[in-house]
């Protein structure tokens, strides 16, 4: 079911490249003759189609809303398109799924409507990295879609699973590891951070940045691939050619599943959760559909219902959801997650990844 | 056939189309590279018009001069070792007979219908280490166990020349076939082996095609983006790679023009440089 979750990186680089008019023209999937309505923008593909069959209808039916989902390209695209039409009073879409490092540029010209949190039931239950705050305190936006990235192994090549991020770092593994190629998408730097340098808060100076920048270095020996392209590595770790990596937890917990020798292990010092916002655009009127949607989305049948359907990891806490254990386990982890540091991205993109370059080409 | 030179506006008219495409396709689309190049990059955002250099010193470091280099180096090796490879073949298919020239040219066609995805995957599988080609050569007794032999240098060049080589043999092909045979002939009345005849006469009279064939493999393989990323480790990224990662990964439209921009100088430069080098050889001869 998540199988199509393998394109979240093609799919980035497809829709990145240049149809950024695609969100605008995307025809509405959903709409019907209802008074209520809003206009939803959800990563287009995997995610949307999945919303659109599972998700949406159920919303509509329970709440007598209807929702024109409109396929939104990944990246920073549909920021700068909402950015560009708030600034004529339009709105693309009223509510929008958008990245934590976009959510961030966004508060920086105010381009969010502050929600009200006692307009959410569960607000209380949200998992405090899911509410995305303006500086001031203001919410300016709330967990919508969130996945991990793991430690991931071969079987056969690893009879025990490694219980620590250090395992990338060891001598023994000289040559067998597949990793992100991107500063901004593999967050090893964080990974770096929290495994040896006592957390992502070492990260705050520059001079913290450079030390984990010297200790990846140490990491390249045993790279055999740095990925952008998920299929290349998915392959090569059910195969065994690269045995060992980073990869998603859904993705591979679904390939083991099918029976390949694939595992994919939660590290002692967490896996990376990666994870997007529903934001509203300061353009829309549809304030109060708006909160009705992020009230419904946050409850916990709903996000078990996610976790089953689309594959995502709750937003909530673990207590409050009707998920089993096993259904958790396939999603999450209750152990602490390496949270990247997406304040980062905001304020160094540039210097991060030409350091980030320099070491991986050099 | 008559020419006398266009008088009327109405004689140019057979040019029309052409320019329009060019300009439609070609100058606008590269006049708003180079404008994006000048603009400024907004970490925050995305870029607002400007006319800011940074762009461009940013990219003027050992570091990527470095990639650039690679790049060049890459793209001429490809070119010479297709070309090397190319000439020799479509010399002896034009010497074939008609039925397995169809034959071979229809192969050569079919390659082309593959994509730079599947050619890039298909290689990656053919050199692993579990279901690679050495797992036949292990199979005959000639390697102890089987290697993985990507990725590496030798893996993109491998990728790089298959998908570059049925371009090589189709440029060469129209110039090989209609080469006067008697050429050859004479050649060999004179008393020159075969090879030597190859070499000594058969080449020379073919020298511009060559060129232009190098000159358009080397362009074509400049522009490879896929293949090492797939096939080869970080230091056997093009530029293009570069360019591919600040376009859709950063954001970073500026820079990317920018690069794109220093790209297509830098192998205008050495495709006018070779042009020149020919022409002053031919009219020194």
């Amino acid at each position: 079911m998540t199988k199509l979750m393998n394109h979240r990186l093609n799919r980035r680089a497809v829709l990145g490249a240049g149809v950024a008019g695609a969100g605008i023209l995307a025809m509405p999937s959903i709409l019907r003759a209802q008074d209520r309505s809003i206009k939803v923008g959800v990563y287009g593909g995997y995610f949307k189609d999945s919303f659109d069959k599972n998700i949406f209808p159920e919303f509509t039916k329970a709440t007598g809303i209807a929702v024109e989902s409109v396929a939104e390209p990944t990246g920073e695209a549909w920021l700068v398109q909402l950015e560009q039409a708030a600034r004529a009073g339009q709105a693309p879409a009223d509510l929008s799924m958008m990245s934590q490092t976009s959510t961030l540029k966004g508060q920086s010209t105010e381009l969010w409507t502050p929600l009200d949190p006692a307009k959410v039931k569960n607000y209380d239950d949200l998992l405090p990295q899911f509410v995305a705050k303006y500086p001031d305190g203001r919410v300016a936006g709330i967990g919508a879609v969130a996945w991990y990235i793991t430690l991931v192994t071969n079987t056969e090549a690893y009879p025990e699973a490694p219980d620590s991020w250090a395992a990338l770092w060891d001598p023994a593994n000289k040559d067998k590891l597949g990793l992100l190629a991107l500063v901004s998408n593999s967050f090893l730097l964080e990974v770096t951070a929290k495994t040896f340098m006592g957390g992502t808060d070492a990260l705050d100076t520059e001079e913290g940045q450079l030390k984990a920048f010297e200790k990846l270095a140490e990491v390249k020996p045993n790279v055999r691939l740095w990925y952008r392209d998920e299929a290349q590595f998915e392959q090569a770790l059910k195969s065994g050619e690269i045995p060992m990596g980073q990869y998603y937890h859904d993705v591979t917990g679904l390939a083991a599943a099918d029976g390949h020798p694939v595992r994919s292990t939660f590290p002692k010092e967490g896996g990376i959760q990666d994870s997007g916002n529903w934001v509203l655009s300061k353009a829309s009127d549809k304030v109060e559909e708006a909160h009705v949607f992020i009230d419904y989305m946050s409850q916990p049948e709903i996000q078990g219902l996610m976790s089953r359907k689309v594959g995502t990891a709750p937003t909530l806490k673990k207590g409050v959801l009707d998920l089993s254990d096993e259904e958790f386990a396939a999603v999450s982890s209750e152990i602490d997650p390496i949270i990247p540091r997406y304040d980062l991205y905001t304020s160094k993109s540039d210097w991060l990844n030409q350091k980030w370059t320099e070491l991986i080409v050099g | 056939m008559r020419r006398e030179p266009p008088r009327a506006i109405g004689d140019y008219a057979p040019l029309f189309f052409p320019a329009v495409m060019l300009v439609v396709f070609f100058v606008v689309p590269f006049s708003t590279m180079i404008a994006v190049s000048f603009f400024k990059r907004d970490q925050a955002g995305f870029y607002t018009p400007d006319f800011v250099t940074a762009n461009y010193e940013r990219f003027l470091s050992a570091f990527f001069g470095g990639v650039l280099g690679f790049s060049l180096m890459l793209a001429i090796m490809v070119a010479a070792v297709c070309v090397l490879v190319a000439f020799p073949f479509t010399y002896l298919l034009t010497q074939s007979s008609r039925r397995v020239q169809t034959i071979w040219l229809v192969v050569l066609l079919s390659v082309l219908s593959l994509s730079e995805v599947i050619i890039g995957f298909a290689w990656s599988t053919l050199f692993s280490r579990t279901a690679g080609i050495t797992n036949l050569l292990v199979a005959a007794g000639l390697m102890a166990e089987p290697q993985a032999l990507l990725p590496g240098f030798g893996a993109v060049l491998t990728g790089m020349v298959y998908q570059a080589l049925p371009y090589t043999v189709l440029v060469l092909y129209p110039a090989l076939v209609r080469l006067d045979p008697t050429l050859m002939e004479a050649a060999r009345t004179l008393g020159a082996s075969p090879p030597r005849a190859f070499f000594n006469v058969i080449v020379p009279a073919l020298r511009n095609t060559i060129v232009a064939t190098l000159i358009m493999v080397f362009v074509f393989a400049l522009g490879s983006y896929l293949l090492p990323q797939i096939l080869g480790r970080p230091q056997h990224w093009t530029l293009s790679v570069l360019i591919t990662d600040q376009a859709i990964y950063q954001s970073n439209m500026p820079f990317a023009a920018a690069m794109a921009v220093f790209l297509v100088l830098i192998s205008l430069a050495l495709v006018g440089l070779t042009l020149l080098v020919g022409g002053r050889r031919e009219a020194s001869a």
